[in-house]
């Protein structure tokens, strides 16, 4: 066996383990930790595969900042595991739908023997060959358009939702802090000059 | 250099047979972990010697000749503790949290180039490898901070999380100014582009390098990378006058000094990516001196030093100050600087070609 196919199946198999432990394990925060735990795994499988971009995309992203931001919300969620169980049996049937349908199609794409899916042949870079470059001048060449009305749309989403959970508060307090730091010290100290009130005492009088 | 290593793949490599290359590798991991954790030991007894001086103090002056062996005092002491794990905390998590804050800090050093071709591994996407590496640096102190079980951790925790992913964004956005101009997402050959230019070929290198012409983004991610190593003053995570000590509150032993290890080995990495990016790695200064990884070490230390100057003379940042700054400031003036940086590059007055 060549050494490739080992890390293959040790990176498979341990993100199909993690993958079940996100479904399966009761507390959320290990849920979502397993779920790195299946992306990390994930990404090393898309490196063997040569597509070192989107295996450090998907850690950069992902790993980095969505489910950063998903374990923030988590983990101060106080979840009560037992009502989420209750109406599992009602939810079953259509779960259970969905599962079917994903296993045929993964199933169609694995035998893709049989559906002519393997057509296609596989293709053999050079040594210099790099995906990142190739990928970024597609991405600005001949999917220009598309690549740039997407960014417009998840930024009409972003703005969307901050705009629509924003309130204005009357009773919040804002600073300024240009206004802070245009302060002077004469603004907020006056030195008053006042007379000595009392003699200094002579020297050598002390305790 | 390669000549120099030659016989030894020629005499000590048919020793190992088949596994050579896989020894071959491993000794160089160890080559740059070794000193590079001598470094984080000496890095904190560097720290307290120039704070001390800053604040006409003496500093550690007891333990070995002018104090040298007090980083060592301090591993030891901290190896022989106990390692306590509190009863309703988290096991797996709390044990796993301190070698997720070292091990990226440590796995990060695989693509930086020391010299010319001195690098681990010369990956194209060695821009890319770091920031997803260094992203991932946050789990170790958010995890902490869960695992303990324990409302000043997690408040630390929380701060991490929310500041480590504000400030990756202006980081990120930095390069991409340098991205720009060195046209290359591979470490080696943004210091190589940075050797090109007119000052360059007149002998000045120091002009040349990213710093100049990316002046604003420099700032930009110095400070960033200040505020992505939760050091002073954006060290809300382990506020000592609000949280104690934040994400570590509940750790003893060497558990807490892997969190230690890991704040001065980012410290140190993030300096290695300023030489990198914006002051030319393993470039000399000026042309009459020939270019070595001394000069990599030269600019890391020097950065090192800005980064305790600072810890020593600026008061702690208020949470939503930070936020401001990483927000309303960085991001900004990135995204100004960048058209500005395209704009200068399509102009006749291109420096870059």
């Amino acid at each position: 066996m060549e050494f490739k196919t080992i890390i293959f199946y040790v990176l498979s198999a341990v993100a199909v383990l993690a993958a079940l432990r996100v479904i399966t394990a009761r507390n959320p925060v290990h849920a979502a930790l397993f779920l790195v735990l299946c992306f990390f795994n994930i990404s090393g499988i898309w490196l063997l595969l040569q597509a070192e971009f989107l295996a450090m995309a998907l850690i950069m992203v992902y790993v980095g900042a969505v489910m950063v931001l998903f374990l923030f919300v988590v983990m101060m969620l106080d979840i009560n595991v037992e009502r989420l169980r209750q109406k599992f049996w009602s939810y079953l049937p259509l779960g259970a739908m969905v599962g079917l349908l994903m296993v045929a199609e993964m199933g169609m794409v694995l035998s893709g023997k049989y559906f002519g899916l393997d057509a296609m042949p596989g293709q053999t870079m050079p040594a210099d060959y790099s995906n990142t470059k190739e990928l970024g001048r597609l991405l600005f060449t001949d999917y220009v358009y598309p690549f740039e009305l997407a960014s417009v749309i998840l930024l009409v989403g972003i703005i969307a939702a901050v705009m629509l959970t924003l309130r204005h508060r009357k009773d919040s307090k804002h600073l300024n802090p240009g206004k802070q730091i245009a302060v002077k010290a004469k603004d907020r100290l006056r030195i008053v000059s006042m007379p000595v009130e009392k003699d200094q005492p002579a020297a050598g009088q002390g305790e | 250099m390669e000549a120099l290593l030659a016989p030894i793949h020629q005499h000590v490599g048919p020793l190992f047979g088949p596994l050579w290359p896989l020894v071959w590798n491993l000794v160089k991991i160890v080559v740059i972990i070794a000193p590079l954790m001598l470094g984080v030991a000496y890095l904190t007894f560097w720290e307290r010697k120039i704070i001390g001086w800053m604040q006409v103090r003496i500093g550690p002056n007891r333990v070995g000749p002018w104090g040298l062996l007090q980083p060592i005092a301090d591993g030891m002491k901290l190896f022989f503790k106990e390692v306590l794990v509190p009863t309703k905390a988290d096991g797996w998590l709390f044990i796993i949290a301190p070698i997720l804050a070292l091990a990226p800090a440590l796995a990060a050093w695989a693509v930086v180039p020391f010299w010319d071709g001195g690098a681990l591994a010369d990956v194209d996407a060695g821009v890319l490898y770091l920031l997803a590496i260094t992203s991932v640096g946050v789990y170790g102190i958010i995890i902490a901070g869960w695992a303990s079980n324990s409302k000043y951790p997690f408040l630390g925790a929380m701060r991490s999380a929310a500041q480590m992913v504000s400030y990756e964004i202006s980081m990120g956005m930095a390069l991409i100014a340098v991205l720009m101009v060195s046209n290359s997402l591979n470490l080696s050959d943004i210091v190589r582009a940075q050797d090109q230019g007119r000052f360059a070929a007149m002998g000045f290198g120091f002009l040349s390098w990213n710093w100049l012409p990316l002046f604003p983004m420099f700032l930009v991610y110095l400070v960033s990378g200040v505020a992505e190593t939760n050091r002073a003053p954006f060290d809300v995570v382990e506020g000592e006058s609000e949280i104690v000590a934040g994400h570590m509150v509940e750790y003893s032993g060497m558990a807490f000094a892997l969190f230690f290890l890991g704040e001065y080995a980012n410290m140190i990495l993030v300096s290695a990516m300023v030489s990198l990016f914006f002051l030319g790695g393993w470039l000399s200064p000026v042309g009459f001196l020939p270019d070595g990884i001394w000069w990599l070490v030269a600019k890391l230390c020097a950065i090192l030093f800005i980064f305790l100057w600072i810890r020593a003379t600026f008061p702690r940042y208020r949470y939503d100050q930070i936020m401001r700054l990483g927000w309303k400031v960085f991001v900004p003036i990135c995204l100004l600087w960048i058209p500005v940086v395209g704009i200068w590059m399509m102009s006749p007055f291109n420096i870059w070609k």
